[in-house]
């Protein structure tokens, strides 16, 4: 996973030897010597960019009637030998129906852009709130140690392990029609303990190194510290812990969504497995349903992944001599 | 100091029921209104006299269970009181069925479908894994982690989704749904097992794949690290095969930080497995809450997952117990 590249492995030997020599490089000087051999992360992006393109352009530039109930309309021969609309327009992909359509007319490839804006929508919203919550729990655990470390330990601990899709599930079976926000939200407030462990571990090493202990001389007080040498140096951890939010919060949405307790009146990926599930697109054959949206999922999550093990090599330089 | 852990790790266990078994007393109640009590309303309007006794007797038991009248402290009360003689009341949609027994019913189907598919998949997944850390060739490692990677990368679900229209459709070999042939007598004899294990290909299979990724890229990210290790050169100065090296050294080490990644991924494919048996129709634990949750069964929604958490939560606790066990360089300090 790491560097995979080895054929450039040779001329950059002499890289690899500042790098050990010189450990005061800037995060700056960190980042861009590894985007230029870090693959991983620019293929990435790549990949989550694609997706968040086609979703915005898509939803900008089609038609949204395109992906209501109804839209495409199929004939059929009745018996007298009439010709009349058929109610379930199952069509395949076709010139004007790139992706053909669902059992209930929306064309599938406008309803599959306006319902991944909607999911990115949800997850971006969902991590927001997450890497909040996370890195200020996580902030105060690791700085301040005590008590309030104590109850930020045991509070994390307790909650990583209740399945977060069975506390979404319990909690929205008693909701009322959720909002693609509401869900977001909902979804960062139960999914921060993640950062919380990483930021508090993280913390924990930094900040009885000498710089903080100089700050600390020089009168600068909490708060301060926190913001100008601790947070500068996570960035990594926590745009690390950010991607896996978004994905987290993604696959969690879907997974509610398709048991038919997510939001009803918005469009999205996970109403989308929703119906398919229900409606039976499998066994009726329905490819061009159900393929576009596990394809888009599957290509955003990958993504994630890529980007995700990308910083981990900015923030874990050991890892990017390994194999 | 190993009482001492024990006991830290009893108290999270406890924590972990008690802060699940709170949220579920309290989710409902922030409601305004009793969703409850509405759903009751809603099938004495339905009931057309047939039923109507029957909905009144819930109306009585649920109210002489739950005492809405007395004070929020000793409903709390009672509701821990039912819940330590793992009364979870009677299911709405079964009534009068017991949501105990609903559980056990399905229970046995779950436990037997999550628990071979997680022990098989962090086998394969770890030695496959260990495999890709030890050969140095890159073309395996430019292939099969990319592949490792689409594979995780498609939820539990939707894998076993793309699955059921590969091989019912496509390609109709296997059984669509349910966990074996209505028409055969469950019996112990070798028909009935054969049955059985037909029916759980397709799901135990999209477990299985989408979960070998995880297990892999874990095992090989530890792999990587502990070749890295001094003992790892000192074994290969001594002139030790590449065999004993591999077997006794590496993978012996590496192998340890997976059996956290089983504590971890325990609640996952619970979760994962709920969405897998309703798209299979398999009837365990997951069916059984989709069932409860399009009813609007209560009760039955609470039991069930007052049930998987303590089952995660027990298992956790289990995995903690064994973790000092099998490696003896971790010592657990109290601060």
């Amino acid at each position: 996973m790491a560097n995979t590249d080895t054929t450039n492995m040779t001329p950059q030997i002499a890289g690899t030897y500042d790098e050990t020599i010189f450990e005061e490089e800037t995060l700056g000087d960190r980042i861009f010597g590894t985007i230029n051999r870090n693959k991983l992360l620019v293929g990435g992006l790549a990949l989550m960019l694609a997706v968040v393109l086609f979703a915005v352009v898509g939803s900008a530039v089609i038609d949204p009637e395109r992906a209501e109930v109804g839209f495409a309309k199929a004939e059929k021969e009745v018996a007298d030998g009439s010709i009349q609309l058929r109610d379930a327009p199952r069509l395949r992909p076709s010139g004007e129906y790139w992706l053909g359509s669902d059992q209930f007319g929306r064309d599938v490839f406008a309803y599959v852009a306006f319902g991944t804006l909607g999911t990115l929508w949800m997850g971006f919203i969902a991590g927001v709130i997450g890497i909040g919550i996370g890195t200020l729990l996580g902030f105060m655990g690791g700085y301040f140690g005590g008590w309030i470390d104590a109850v930020v330990v045991v509070l994390s601990d307790a909650l990583i392990t209740i399945p977060g899709l069975m506390l979404l599930i319990t909690i929205s079976a008693y909701l009322d029609q959720l909002t693609v926000e509401q869900l977001g939200i909902l979804i960062g407030v139960i999914s921060w303990m993640g950062t919380t462990r990483v930021v508090r571990a993280q913390v924990l090493t930094l900040k009885n190194r000498t710089y903080v202990e100089v700050s600390k001389f020089n009168g600068q007080g909490d708060l301060e510290i926190v913001l100008t040498e601790l947070v500068p140096n996570l960035a990594p951890f926590i745009a690390a812990a950010f991607v896996g939010a978004v994905a987290g919060a993604i696959l969690l949405s879907i997974g509610l969504s398709a048991l038919g307790l997510g939001p009803q009146n918005e469009p999205s990926l996970g109403l989308m497995a929703f119906w398919f599930i229900r409606f039976g697109a499998v066994p009726q054959g329905m490819w061009w349903w159900f393929g576009p949206p596990i394809l888009v999922i599957a290509v955003f999550i990958v993504g994630l992944f890529m980007v995700t093990a990308g910083l981990d090599q900015i923030a874990n330089p050991r890892l990017r001599t390994s194999v | 100091m190993t009482v001492d852990y024990v006991l830290r790790r009893l108290g999270m266990f406890v924590l972990i029921i008690f802060v699940a078994g709170t949220l579920n007393f309290a989710i409902p109640r922030l409601r305004p209104t009793n969703p409850v009590e509405e759903r009751m309303n809603q099938l004495l309007q339905q009931a057309g006299g047939v039923h109507i006794a029957n909905v009144e007797q819930m109306i009585e038991r649920y109210e002489e269970r739950f005492g809405l009248k007395n004070p929020l402290w000793l409903q709390y009360a009672n509701y821990w009181i039912a819940l330590s003689r793992l009364d979870f009341g009677q299911s709405i949609a079964y009534f009068p069925a017991d949501v105990t027994k609903e559980v056990r019913r399905a229970m046995p189907w779950t436990l037997g479908l999550v628990g071979v598919t997680t022990v098989m998949a962090a086998v394969i997944g770890s030695f496959f894994g260990a495999w890709l850390g030890w050969t140095r060739t890159p073309i395996a490692i430019s292939f099969v982690v990319p592949l490792l990677l689409i594979v995780t990368a498609v939820p539990f679900y939707l894998l076993g989704l793309l699955m059921l229209w590969m091989f019912t459709v496509f390609w109709p070999i296997l059984p669509g749904g349910g966990a074996h042939d209505p028409l055969i007598a469950p019996a112990l004899d070798l028909r009935t097992v054969l049955d059985i294990v037909k029916h759980a290909i397709l799901p135990a299979g999209a477990i299985i794949l989408s979960s070998i990724g995880f297990w892999g890229l874990g095992m090989r990210g530890m792999m990587v690290t502990t070749m890295g290790d001094d003992f790892i050169k000192l074994a290969e100065f001594k002139g030790l095969k590449e065999r004993r090296i591999f077997v006794r050294y590496a993978v012996r080490n590496a192998l340890l930080p997976q059996v956290t990644g089983l504590a971890i991924n325990l609640g996952f494919v619970v979760s994962g497995s709920v969405l897998v048996e309703v798209l299979f129709a398999y009837p365990g634990i997951g069916n059984l809450l989709y069932t409860a949750i399009t009813s609007n069964d209560y009760f039955l929604i609470q039991g069930v997952l007052m049930y998987v958490i303590f089952a995660v939560g027990l298992m956790l606790f289990v995995v903690d117990m064994i973790y000092p066990l099998i490696d003896p360089r971790i010592r657990y300090r109290s601060a």
